[in-house]
């Protein structure tokens, strides 16, 4: 095993608690309730450990991160410890003096969702009335408190056609970045992905809107574009690779290579209440099973792109084929590639199902 | 919207809000942080960047690494150019 690195982010999930209700949320089926949360103390001891590590950015995220009181006061301890912030929010429960006390301690940086350029789509795809107009408020309020921003737009099927007016949105509301991300599909959005998938298309039109927004408007906004990996030919190199520049924080304390990984049901993640983070993140077995090159099998074993893609994505070859520790299925060297572009184009083909909200035990 | 920001010697730069400027003691090296990235300068990079003050106009930063380098002020000019619009250009450095 090489020697391993220390990770540069850490994505604090401080609850699955959240007003919305995406159809393609990245939290897991099984939601942690609040009575499972870990307690302010608890977090700013993993804050602690992950700064000591070489962390250098923090992703309050959650669920919805602002439904924690004490959210300020864990902005504040990782600003203090030297780390950059940032909040990941939907923004409907923040009002101007919420976000003053956030800058107030340290916030460097927030990303605000939007589901759709317009409230009708906007509040079914959130499953959130009156969600869009208040977005909209709390964008203005951000800013105008002098908050860099970013527009956090997740795409498919059922708004890509309103990528255009998105933009402009994002421009309006003087977003610096936009972050324009296709639905993956783990969780939720796998349950979801007859309603959520784009028809190859739909995904060549919006890449093309994509390139040439990012032509004109180049120097004005950043944009940040993550394509559906059914249809591309190599896969992403997900996380940057198991276990090496990323770690994740249930809102229960559970550390995992991934948001996604508990999806892996085979591997066992431990909780920063029973072993120190750097323990967890040199050690631990779930950490290890999928990092660097030794565990590869055919074609990525012997593939000149084995420390580009790092495998692709474990979560992925898991819920197509059962097993994490093949190809993912998104690469076209995978035999199973062919597979995976069928399911995305029938799943694009049929008449889109209804949706089936995220919501705490709805399993 | 404001439009793209063009580097010019009467620019004055400095870090935008939401960017920091850091050694990064773990791994030995200085970055600049930013939303969702971070970029690690190489020396000359530092020397323009720890020089973006908002005070500091182009034309000065040129000329005080022109005589710290005992280099063309030509050479020096288009290497700050660069840095900086490609900075500009993510958002990174305010002009």
């Amino acid at each position: 095993m090489n020697q391993v690195s220390p990770p540069l982010a850490l994505l604090a999930e401080l609850t699955h608690r959240c007003p919305l209700q995406c159809p393609y949320c990245s939290n897991p089926l099984a939601l942690e309730r609040a009575s499972q949360e870990l307690t302010t103390a608890e977090w700013t001891r993993a804050i602690d450990e992950a700064a000591a590590m070489g962390v250098l950015q923090i992703h309050f995220s959650g669920g919805e991160p602002t439904v924690r009181p004490d959210l300020e006061d864990l902005i504040r301890h990782a600003h203090d410890g030297g780390l950059y912030t940032n909040l990941i929010t939907a923004g409907v429960l923040l009002d101007e003096r919420r976000i003053a006390r956030l800058v107030e301690a340290g916030l460097d940086h927030l990303q605000l969702s939007f589901q759709d350029s317009e409230p009708g789509g906007g509040d079914r795809i959130g499953g959130f009335k009156g969600g869009h107009a208040k977005k909209i408020e709390v964008a203005r309020l951000i800013r105008a408190a002098g908050l860099p921003l970013t527009f956090n737009l997740v795409v498919h099927r059922q708004n890509l056609h309103h990528l255009e007016d998105l933009i402009a949105m994002a421009l309006d509301l003087d977003a610096h970045r936009i972050e324009i991300a296709h639905v993956q599909y783990y969780g939720w959005a796998f349950r979801n992905r007859a309603a959520l998938m784009p028809t190859r298309e739909q995904l060549d039109a919006a890449t093309a809107t994509v390139t040439a927004a990012r032509e004109r408007l180049k120097g004005r906004v950043v944009i940040d574009y993550v394509v559906p990996d059914y249809y591309a030919r190599r896969p992403k190199s997900c996380m940057g690779g198991w276990g090496r520049q990323f770690l994740n924080i249930s809102p229960a304390g559970k550390v995992l290579p991934c948001h996604a990984a508990e999806s892996v049901t085979t591997l066992s993640f431990d909780s920063v209440r029973q072993r120190p983070l750097a323990d967890i993140w040199l050690h631990s077995e779930a950490f290890n099973r999928f990092r660097g090159t030794e565990w590869m099998a055919e074609p990525c074993r012997s593939c000149d792109r084995r420390e580009i893609d790092w495998g692709g994505c474990r979560c992925q070859a898991f819920a197509i084929l059962g097993d994490a520790a093949a190809t993912d299925p998104a690469c076209g060297l995978s035999p199973h590639h062919e597979d995976l572009v069928r399911l995305a184009e029938t799943d694009a083909a049929s008449e889109a199902p209804p949706f089936e909200y995220r919501r705490i035990g709805a399993r | 919207m404001s439009e793209r920001a063009l580097v010019g010697e009467a620019s004055v730069p400095r870090l935008a809000r939401g960017t920091r400027l850091q050694f990064d003691k773990h791994r030995d090296q200085w970055i600049v942080q930013a939303p969702e990235r971070l970029f690690v300068l190489d020396p000359i990079a530092l020397e323009i960047v720890q020089r973006c003050d908002g005070i500091a106009s182009v034309t000065a930063i040129v000329d005080e690494l022109a005589a710290k380098y005992n280099a063309p002020r030509e050479v020096i000019l288009r290497d700050v150019n660069n840095v900086l619009q490609d900075f500009a250009d993510k958002r990174v450095m305010s002009l």
